[in-house]
């Protein structure tokens, strides 16, 4: 057993950090340093920067367009760019449709959508959950009826995040409603242009727009897109939940948040001392810090093939919890920052070319935001209670 | 002992209720936050002909001489109806200072009219929970006084006829001596204002003070009497703040048990699942606990005893903060995806009660205030 890396590694570390110094753009750094709204063409900038790279995918094959890279490093490329303050790219091309189609896809969806992924031409979206299918997401109703070569597809998707700035949505749809409702289901793609989709905005809770529903009406698909075989898309969709879960960790970055906290509340007055040294606070940035690092540890552990003992394949699913968790506290330290500028709503933020500079301390900023849209951690990608009930069933043998 | 509410109070309870019922809650919010106040002039009219801007004041002063259970009656209403009017700047915290400094009972009057809207400028960007940290400067002109200062988070402080602002007279920035309070013209000279919609719905403003000159009669309640005066204002906004924060819960918890009962997954009702069935427990057990302490802070903060008064409000503000956030934090849980939409009420009350965590000191502050008085 050995915790250190190798000089190969250490280089290979080296070089990342090197690389990233020269190459992150100095505004988009400002930008994440201070909670502001990336768009898609502040991230499309950062894609094509990476893609031409070669460092765009890090988990693809090599043929794909893969850099080949160990696990160990993977874990260091992923944890140097959160720590440099990079921002994640949206997760539905690069790290979840796009494994499904070189998994599960045939040669011609292999050549057609990958490198449109890779380099950004492609934005994709994700067709998951209904509004009757949450938690319960294999009774998804959303249905696709053959017609010669195409589907026609009719049903409403929810919770469609960036559906408004996609090209592609990869869908979840019925094709059979015969049998067990896992067994109906089909794993489609459909371009976003496609007559008869209309994507309605959702306003979440902190104002913002990323969410959408995506209403389909007689929506005529190709068969040519259907991912590997009509009523087997229940297979490749857990496949991409478990990808989804598996990056959940995000330990780059909150060891990068972490930092900023510490830093923030280092320079924040309280009760005539500084913030960080209030016995209260320092307590709960401790225990956050452990959290932290019991998450880290525990993603080295499951990354170099260890099983939990007592629950073994449900790993993805207890590091989406804790993760998560750890994440709505480090917000909830967050907004203590702010204190009462975390009051003003930064709708500004939102408005693009705005001069108006924030109200109260700039380094504070969407400290509110985020804590708010946080509380969506411990829905999504199935629900802490549904990952609760995963892990419980594998453990209790039932 | 008697804790059940006397005839008027469920009388007053029954009118605000229908009030809010009538005219406020989430949609009511939507279209008030885009308009230029973010509450209703209409509103406020009405709420001083049915006499509850008179409620806290004395007879003398032409008011209903209530008690602070009053308020809080008051209060759990306008926070079940998610109410914007400047209630609590204006009649707890204006009119509170107001009625404590003496004096000024031409301008009560007007409050209780409806004539009058006040905002109290206290905190300031360094100061954090601190009502004494003041680094905002009143000094002596002929007979007069000049303010300098920056003023933070003033609620309600763009609509405001006249502001009620610390500064200090004498003293350090952090010393308990020295603090005035003065009364200013919206218009005045030199004050310049940056509004802007809060989290909430409601709005606020930062206040500059640039060489703002007053008059004699600004002064509020003598020189360096101005920390007392602060902290029951204070001590009364968490009250009331407390009452609304209850009111809010409630509805967080009836939303709640409604939606799990008719939201079916995996063929049943989620309400069914044990899980979600103890949360629900837990979230009604905080919201009984928080409001038996509204209810203390409400019947103690007019104690002579200070320790005795100290340690209901901060124990009130404590316990409020920790339940305000569990039963807003799970109501959206359980609610699910929706929970985390605008269009629904659920996010709207976890964010005025991760406010109401925050004003006038967050758990944390209230925690060191009841150990320093024990």
């Amino acid at each position: 057993m050995d915790l250190s890396f190798t000089p190969e590694e250490i280089a290979f570390q080296n070089e990342v950090r090197a690389w990233m110094a020269a190459n992150f753009p100095a505004d988009l750094r400002a930008k994440v340093e201070t909670g502001e709204k990336l768009y898609k063409a502040d991230l499309l900038r950062w894609q094509k920067i990476l893609a031409a790279k070669g460092w765009i995918a890090p988990a693809w094959p090599v043929e794909h367009g893969g850099p080949g890279w160990t696990p160990t490093q993977r874990y260091i490329y992923a944890n140097e760019m959160a720590l440099a303050g990079a921002p994640d790219l949206p997760a539905f091309g690069l790290k979840m449709v796009g494994p499904v189609i070189y998994t599960y896809g045939n040669e011609e969806q292999k050549r057609r959508f990958l490198p449109r992924i890779l380099g950004g031409e492609d934005w994709w979206c994700q067709g998951y959950s209904e509004p009757g299918s949450g938690s319960d997401l294999a009774s998804l109703k959303t249905k696709a009826v053959s017609d010669g070569d195409d589907y026609i597809v009719n049903g409403s998707k929810i919770w469609t995040t960036g559906a408004h700035d996609s090209d592609w949505i990869f869908c979840l749809v019925r094709t059979d409603d015969t049998g067990k409702k896992q067994d109906g289901i089909s794993f489609l793609l459909i371009d976003m242009k496609t007559p008869g989709i209309e994507v309605s905005p959702i306003i979440v809770i902190n104002g913002d727009h990323t969410v959408n529903q995506v209403f389909f009406t007689d929506v005529r698909a190709p068969k040519k897109n259907l991912i590997g075989k009509e009523n087997e898309g229940w297979t490749y969709a857990k496949f991409l939940l478990v990808n989804e879960r598996n990056g959940i960790a995000q330990v780059g970055h909150k060891k990068h948040t972490l930092r900023r906290i510490r830093k923030l509340a280092s320079a924040t007055d309280m009760h005539g001392g500084r913030l960080a040294d209030e016995p209260g606070y320092r307590q709960r940035l401790a225990e956050t810090e452990v959290a932290l690092m019991a998450l880290e540890y525990s993603e080295l552990r499951f990354l170099s093939g260890q099983k939990t003992d007592h629950a073994p394949g449900t790993e993805a699913n207890m590091m989406k919890v804790a993760a998560t968790q750890l994440q709505q506290s480090m917000s909830e330290l967050f907004i203590e920052i702010a204190g009462y500028y975390s009051f003003p709503y930064d709708g500004f933020r939102d408005k693009k070319g705005s001069n108006e500079p924030p109200v109260g301390p700039a380094e504070a900023g969407g400290a509110m935001f985020d804590f708010l849209y946080g509380r969506a951690a411990t829905i999504y990608g199935g629900s802490n209670e549904i990952q609760r009930d995963v892990i419980a069933k594998v453990l209790l043998s039932i | 002992m008697d804790l059940s509410y006397s005839d008027e109070q469920v009388m007053l309870r029954d009118s605000a209720e229908r009030f809010v019922a009538a005219n406020c809650g989430a949609d009511n919010l939507r279209k008030m936050r885009a308009s230029e106040e973010g509450f209703s002039r209409a509103y406020w009219k009405q709420m001083a002909e049915l006499g509850w801007l008179a409620l806290p004041f004395t007879e003398d002063q032409g008011g209903l001489g209530g008690t602070a259970v009053d308020t809080n009656v008051l209060m759990e209403a306008f926070g079940r109806g998610l109410l914007l009017e400047p209630y609590l700047t204006t009649v707890v915290m204006g009119g509170g200072a107001l009625k404590a400094a003496g004096g000024r009972d031409d301008l009560i009057g007007k409050i209780i009219e409806g004539d009058l809207l006040l905002a109290v400028a206290y905190a300031e960007p360094q100061a954090r929970f601190d009502l004494f940290d003041v680094a905002t400067t009143a000094r002596k002109d002929g007979s007069g006084w000049v303010i300098d200062g920056h003023k933070a988070v003033v609620l309600h402080g763009d609509s405001a006829d006249k502001i009620i602002v610390s500064a200090r007279t004498s003293g350090d920035r952090r010393g308990k001596d020295g603090i005035s309070l003065f009364i200013i013209d919206r218009g005045a000279a030199g004050l310049e204002r940056r509004a802007y919609p809060t989290v909430d719905g409601s709005r606020a403003a930062e206040l500059f003070f640039n060489s703002v000159k007053v008059g004699a009669d600004a002064l509020q309640g003598g020189e360096g009497q101005g920390l007392a005066i602060l902290e029951k204002v204070s001590d009364d906004a968490i009250t009331a703040l407390c009452a609304e924060a209850v009111g809010a819960m409630k509805v967080l918890l009836d939303t709640t048990v409604e939606y799990t009962k008719t939201r079916e997954q995996f063929g049943q009702p989620i309400a069914k699942f044990q899980v979600l069935r103890h949360r629900m427990a837990d979230m009604m057990m905080e919201y009984e606990q928080a409001k038996s302490m509204a209810l203390v802070a409400a019947l103690k903060v007019d104690s002579a005893d200070p320790v005795e008064r100290r340690k209901a409000v901060s124990g009130a503000k404590v316990q409020i903060g920790k339940s305000g956030r569990f039963v807003g934090q799970q109501a959206v849980q359980l609610h699910g995806g929706m929970g985390m939409t605008d269009e629904l009420s659920v996010g709207h009350y976890f964010k005025r009660l991760t406010m109401i965590d925050i004003l006038f000191g967050n758990v944390d502050h209230h925690l060191k205030q009841f150990s320093a008085a024990a």
